[in-house]
């Protein structure tokens, strides 16, 4: 038998006493549900936003980029603010479905199914910026390396712009497949235990008929492991490429070599930022705090503060490097002493203040354990990093080299109307994620379960490391409803033992009545049947009605409504099974044999 | 004639992985297991070779690379040189550090896609494919094992198969029509 074995110091990444079974059925819950009122609340709230983008975009193509606040100084403004700010946003996911499984951290599988589709979304939402930008989207297949109809002049492969196209389209579509991949046993799981048809239908589309081989799972490991191996180096490529659309520039302020480095800590800082804020909120709604507990959210602050510290330092030298040089240029790039003081000084202040001051409250354990303190956090980064990059871009843009170009940027109403829309497009297919896909690997946290789920881990405290960890210890309903193979014959009962007991006094008033009509059984005269070959009847549920003191099918036939639903009261792990699947009229077939 | 197989349903994995082994000793037939999550160290158990999607990538990746220097030395070098920025294009060597983040990503975008449609072609996943898990319970909670049982003496079989801690055996009869 394979160890389980799990330091005890380590907290349970599963709390609860959980079985498979309950895993599947709390993943699932969402999408065997309705939608709550908050939900509907929220998605409206996020499709108005949305659509006000949308008209603001149709807007913005139909007149031209000259509806946003851009000048001849400022030529780029929101939108790459926008683009880079949701570029980054979207490296978290993949940061942690492959780096941290390449580094076997098991909390990753709690939080990387939802990581990944907010890396997702926001990588649809930062390539909509540079289409926009484009003034005709139409001709967006420009960026492609296609010859043109007059000859071939080609696509520049000396531009950043260019390897941008290349990054961003691998990087979305490489997280795609990461993510439909791993959803395809969790799609399967969904498609089994659901029972609208319709759903049925559409789970059984996505799932691409998974059905859970040994060879499958072979391949499904080792393409995942491959896959991280791939992700890992294209996630950092896709953010130093972002920032050699500045670096290899000669804008002061841009033309620096900590660039790629401190861009992707900086993505990585926003990034799970933003997973924080989602999942804190989606955790509740959804009810799933024993998946994505206090230590996943303590763990992805240690991430912040690490990355968040690499930030921070990145601010220091390129202020320092900045003055250092002398140049006098320099004093007016974003990070100086000239921006400090300058007329953008409250954008400087909020970067450092949202980015560099209020995460270093994480240091304190108490705080960074703490739900509210983390939500909040994780806002303010998400404010501090917005304005890295409009201070690296408007402020960097604003003091050029010629005193008589110097200018001030003002946003237009469309420049933040597309924004918010961005962000009600992004939560609402958030929001229909949620609602619609497992939003827990839930395969994955089944692996786990047994090296870090709470109610194993007591087990071990309590019995030692050699106790024989048989999830049966566990299960609350044994022999649920069993689906039966139409070939099948059943020849073979389950342990007796196992089976937990019908608690027969305080159910004697109703036992009684349903034997009052179904007629009792005397050993003397009568002889049991097989009650197992009921179509619905498994060996516990037998068991079951052994001890309720049912054994013939003539008893099973006399069954009408009224039994059925005092059958449900007594045995309520099975409600309507009995009535479903006709137990009295199978009974009478075998009857009359 | 009618082609046997037991289902042993099993409901804890480490129970699984003791009846596989006990079951390979006594020289039975697995012919296939279905379970809800990836059991550590199964395929061994069953003698499954090891998968060779790796070195599939491995070779995609190489053709992405190939794709991405042929495209960017036609294209930058041969077809239509041009001085962009004062940056040499006179020999795609000279080019090339220009090239390396392209490079990149047509490797990874290459062996990443190429593989994993690989995957989905091997073990048979597609939209609209059918699942074929016999038991709708396999990708909840419950391992299913398939045994052989063409001739075996299926009572001693089942017999067997109770006691490495199966919870359900059933008979397969699959009819075959002449």
């Amino acid at each position: 038998m394979s160890s389980h074995y799990e330091a005890p110091i380590r907290e349970p990444l599963v709390l609860g006493e959980k079985s498979y079974h309950d895993i599947s059925m709390e993943v699932g819950a969402p999408v065997f549900g309705k939608a709550n009122k908050s939900w509907w609340i929220s998605f409206t709230i996020a499709l108005v936003a949305f659509l006000w983008g949308l008209g603001c975009i149709i807007y913005t193509v139909s007149t031209g980029i000259g509806t946003w606040g851009l000048n001849k100084t400022i030529g780029w403004a929101w939108d790459i603010t926008n683009f880079v700010w949701w570029v980054g946003i979207g490296h978290a996911g993949t940061l942690i479905s492959a780096v941290l499984l390449l580094f076997r951290q098991k909390w990753r599988m709690a939080v990387n199914r939802s990581a990944e589709a907010m890396t997702i979304f926001a990588v649809v939402q930062a390539g909509l910026f540079p289409i926009i930008h484009m003034g005709r989207p139409w001709l967006a297949y420009w960026v492609l390396p296609l010859p043109n109809q007059f000859g071939s002049l080609w696509v520049n492969f000396n531009s950043p712009l260019l390897w941008d196209v290349f990054a961003i389209s691998t990087y979305l579509s490489i997280s795609l497949v990461f993510w439909w991949t791993g959803l395809l046993p969790d799609f399967a799981m969904i498609r089994d235990r659901t029972e609208k048809p319709f759903q049925k239908k559409i789970y059984g589309i996505l799932s691409f008929g998974w059905s859970g081989r040994v060879k499958d799972w072979q391949r499904f490991e080792e393409v995942s492991l491959v896959l991280a191996g791939l992700a890992t180096p294209l996630v950092l490529s896709v953010h130093t490429i972002v920032s050699f659309d500045f670096a290899t520039s000669v804008v002061p302020g841009w033309h620096s070599t900590i660039y790629p480095p401190y861009f992707v800590a900086g993505a990585i800082f926003s990034g799970f930022a933003m997973v924080q804020t989602l999942l804190i909120i989606m955790r509740k709604v959804l009810h799933l705090e024993d998946y994505i507990t206090v230590l996943h959210i303590e763990y992805m602050n240690k991430v912040i503060l690490l990355t968040g510290g690499i930030v921070g330092v990145a601010y220091l030298i390129e202020f320092f490097i900045g003055w250092y040089s002398g140049v006098p240029y320099e004093n007016y790039v974003y990070l100086s002493f000239g921006a400090a003081t300058g007329p953008y000084w409250w954008a400087f202040w909020a970067l450092i203040i949202c980015n560099m001051i209020v995460p270093l409250s994480l240091w304190v354990k108490k705080l960074r354990r703490s739900i509210r303190w983390t939500f909040f956090v994780a806002l303010v980064i998400n404010i501090g990093m917005w304005f890295e990059r409009f201070d690296i871009i408007v402020i960097d843009l604003s003091k050029d080299r010629l005193t008589s170009s110097w200018a001030m940027f003002q946003p237009t109403f469309i420049d933040i109307g597309t924004f918010i829309g961005t962000i009600g497009f992004f939560f609402v297919l958030f929001l229909l994620y949620a609602r619609t896909f497992p939003v827990i690997a839930q395969a994955e946290v089944k692996t786990i379960l047994k090296t870090s789920g709470a109610g194993f881990k007591r087990l071990r405290a309590e019995h030692g490391d050699h106790v024989s960890h048989d999830i049966m210890q566990f299960e609350k309903e044994p022999g649920r409803s069993a689906f039966v193979n139409p070939n099948a014959v059943p020849i073979s009962a389950a342990n007796d033992e196992k089976v937990t007991r019908v608690d027969v006094k305080t159910q004697q008033v109703k036992i009684n009545s349903l034997l009052a009509a179904v007629g009792t059984f005397n050993p003397d005269v009568q002889t049991q049947d097989n009650l197992q070959r009921i179509n619905g009847i498994g060996p516990v549920m037998e068991q079951k009605l052994h001890q309720i003191g049912i054994f013939t099918f003539g008893q099973v036939s006399k069954m009408t409504e009224r039994e059925y639903e005092l059958l449900d009261e007594i045995i309520s792990e099975f409600p309507g099974r009995a009535r479903r699947d006709d137990w009295a009229g199978q009974a009478l077939t075998f009857i009359n044999e | 004639m009618a082609a046997n197989t037991i289902h042993a349903i099993y409901t804890d994995d480490d129970v699984l992985m003791n009846a596989v082994k006990q079951t390979r000793a006594e020289n039975y037939r697995i012919s296939e297991i279905y379970t809800p999550f990836p059991v550590h160290g199964l395929d061994e158990a069953v003698g499954l070779a090891p998968t060779r999607l790796a070195i599939t990538a491995f070779l995609y990746g190489l053709v992405g690379f190939t794709v991405a220097v042929a495209m960017m030395n036609y294209i930058m070098i041969q077809d239509w040189p041009q001085n962009i920025g004062g940056k040499p294009s006179f020999t795609f060597y000279q080019n090339m550090p220009a090239f390396i983040p392209i490079m990149f990503e047509l490797t990874v975008f290459f062996a990443g896609h190429l593989m994993v449609i690989t995957f989905y072609m091997r073990s048979r996943l597609w939209p609209f494919k059918k699942a074929e898990n016999p038991d709708l319970r396999t990708t909840d909670d419950h391992f299913l094992m398939e045994v052989d049982a063409e001739n075996h003496d299926v009572e001693k079989l089942t017999q067997f198969l109770y006691k490495t801690g199966a919870s359900e055996i059933n008979l397969i009869q699959i009819e075959q029509d002449h």
